[in-house]
């Protein structure tokens, strides 16, 4: 069993994702001058007005007309720029599907695709603008590197490596403000899942803000007498099925949490891998097939089952239902 | 790597045709043997290909990703057959290679692949998508000061999807004259629009320069099988400094074969021996 990550943050205090987004924009496009900034019309949401005010000419307007910004950055890419896409992820996901398949994914060029806004906590704008599919689309799109980082940290080392890297790219941003995780000597490896804590009854795996509602689902297991692990995966492709297969050997349960569909994204795939490898009783938290709305987001996590506690409740009742005891199991 | 020798050929207008005869020529031969492709789009297109590629790009067949080479883009991917024999006969493949047109493991994909085949500035195929890849070249090119053009060429159908217009409004706004569309106004779709008549397949959308203009557009007019009249016509879009042009040009389908012209049914369907025989003749008929 690999051992927790040495990385992990040691005081508890949230940062501004976005802002972390549109703030490493600017310092990567410093050291590279190849990095350009394609936006659709709302680079004052995502921040990329951030990068739009430190290097005016390589931040190029698009408007909203999200086929044909996708098909630009196709087309820059091919003279040696590498473009970087501004627009909720609700957009880039599906009203650009048919230009990312065929001007981008097919012929592996390099376009950072960053999806705005991704899931639920999209500031009250309703199920038009909540993205719970985009993880699945780009699971299933050959050639497509898809990345969930789980704080402000993570995000900018992901944006790191990418620069370093030449594949097409999703990258999952969340609009609001979140926890941080992992300390400033934490640094991105694709495809590599993270133990960010040793337990012995249930694995739980995480993507995404996820992990931090994951960690607390471990602490209120804990006050219960149960043992959990929490894997955070911050590339749902490539997937660490090697740390997946390991965390369910030790385990022998399996619980997924991640604020997305858990049709095609995180859940399905560690069930994917599981059932073909080595076979173990699952429980996925996530969106269970529906729609969502506008509202506060303590509430839509609570109404769409997406809390701490309903983590710690799905292990409960995977426990109970495989061992036949519930809570205080020593 | 050597450095690349980028150039443009200069041939004459008797030339051109020569090789608009030979390209049309092997492209029904080829989709003959292959049992499948298109015909009348391919036909339709073969002298805007031929007069770009033997007369206007500044291109290497020997260095087919040279940085600062003029870009082509057939957005129109369905004619690939058409760009397939062109490239051959400028020596970026063998001629010999067409005969692989279609089948399993071959670098000529029914849509052209530009992971593929060297020589393909862009994958296409789903229609309307070729216009923003060439804009975000253009955009490229003047980003980092180099002076290659890029050419795109479109059908009349996909003029019909949104996208089209999405670039061509973005195009206009960045005023791109390093960016030059043509269209190839053939105006007979694959089955048209139901009319009092019953149906038409007359002009998928009607007065395109119109549209293009509204968003900022130079438009050129011009017959799109006359060598002299194509030349002059991409000269002008050349000479345009304000802004994106647009060469639309007048096409019949089929062109060149009488009895394929303006015919849907020779969309995609392959020609039998007696009638690549009966073209072919046709097609050498009209040289002298």
């Amino acid at each position: 069993m690999r051992g927790v990550s040495p990385h992990l943050a040691t005081d508890a205090r949230s940062f501004g994702v976005r802002e972390a987004w549109g703030e490493h924009l600017v310092a990567l496009a410093n050291k590279y001058p190849e990095l350009v900034v394609l936006d659709g019309d709302l680079a004052n949401s995502t921040k990329a007005d951030i990068f739009a005010a430190a290097h005016p000419g390589r931040f190029l307007e698009m408007g909203i007309a999200e086929q044909n910004m996708l098909g630009v950055a196709a087309g820059l890419a091919t003279t040696g720029y590498v473009p970087w896409i501004s627009t909720f992820a609700a957009f880039v996901a599906k009203r650009a599907l048919d230009q990312i398949r065929v001007v981008i994914a097919q012929p592996s060029l390099n376009v950072k695709m960053c999806g705005a806004y991704s899931g639920i906590l999209t500031s009250k704008t309703g199920k038009t603008h909540q993205s719970v599919q985009d993880i699945a689309i780009f699971r299933a799109m050959p050639h497509v590197v898809t990345i969930v980082p789980a704080d402000a940290i993570e995000l900018q080392a992901a944006m790191t490596a990418m620069m370093e890297d030449d594949r097409p790219t999703y990258l999952r941003v969340t609009r609001d403000a979140s926890p941080v995780i992992f300390d400033s000597g934490y640094t991105f490896e694709f495809g590599k899942a993270l133990l960010l804590r040793q337990g012995s009854d249930v694995g739980i795996v995480s993507t995404g803000v996820q992990t931090t509602r994951a960690l607390d689902a471990a602490a209120l297991l804990e006050e219960q007498g149960v043992s959990a692990s929490v894997l955070h995966a911050p590339t749902l492709k490539p997937l660490d099925t090697e740390a997946i297969c390991e965390l369910a050997a030790a385990t022998g349960a399996i619980v997924t949490a991640e604020d997305h569909s858990i049709i095609g994204g995180l859940g399905s795939a560690v069930a994917e891998t599981l059932s073909e490898r080595i076979p173990t009783r699952m429980k996925r938290v996530g969106w269970q097939d529906t729609y969502g709305e506008s509202g506060p987001n303590d509430s839509l996590l609570e109404k769409y089952g997406l809390t701490a506690r309903h983590v710690s409740e799905a292990v409960l009742d995977l426990l109970a239902e495989t061992t036949g005891a519930r809570g205080n199991r020593r | 790597m050597t450095a690349a020798a980028l150039s443009h050929l200069t041939s004459s207008v008797s030339e051109l045709r020569e090789l608009s005869v030979r390209t049309r020529r092997l492209i029904l031969e080829t989709v003959h043997t292959a049992g499948a492709g298109h015909i009348g789009g391919p036909l339709s297109v073969t002298d805007i290909l031929v007069n770009l590629y033997f007369n206007r790009l500044h291109i290497d067949p020997d260095a087919p990703h040279a940085a600062d080479r003029d870009r082509c883009i057939l957005s129109k991917g369905h004619s690939s057959i058409a760009l397939y024999t062109v490239l051959a006969l400028r020596g970026y493949l063998r001629v010999e290679e067409l005969a692989t047109f279609d089948a399993i493991d071959s670098r000529l994909q029914g849509h052209p692949d530009m992971t593929a085949l060297p020589g393909l500035d862009m994958s296409t195929g789903s229609l309307g998508q070729g216009l923003s890849p060439g804009l975000g070249m253009a955009l490229g090119a003047r980003l980092g000061d180099r002076d290659f053009r890029t050419w795109v060429i479109l059908g009349d159908g996909e003029i019909q999807e949104g996208q089209i217009w999405e670039a061509a409004f973005v195009a206009g706004r960045y005023r791109l004259n390093n960016l030059t569309a043509i269209l190839d106004y053939n105006r007979l779709p694959q089955f048209g629009w139901p009319d009092s008549s019953g149906f038409t397949r007359d002009i998928p959308i009607g007065d395109p320069g119109a549209k293009f203009a509204a968003f900022g557009w130079n438009i050129v007019e011009t017959d799109g099988h006359d060598h002299e009249a194509l030349t002059n016509a991409f000269d002008r879009a050349e000479q345009h400094t304000q802004g994106p042009t647009i060469v639309i040009a007048h096409t019949i389908k089929g062109k060149g074969v009488s009895f394929m012209e303006n015919d849907f049914n020779w969309h995609a369907t392959p020609p039998n021996s007696d009638q690549l025989a009966m073209a072919v003749a046709e097609l050498q008929g009209s040289l002298t």
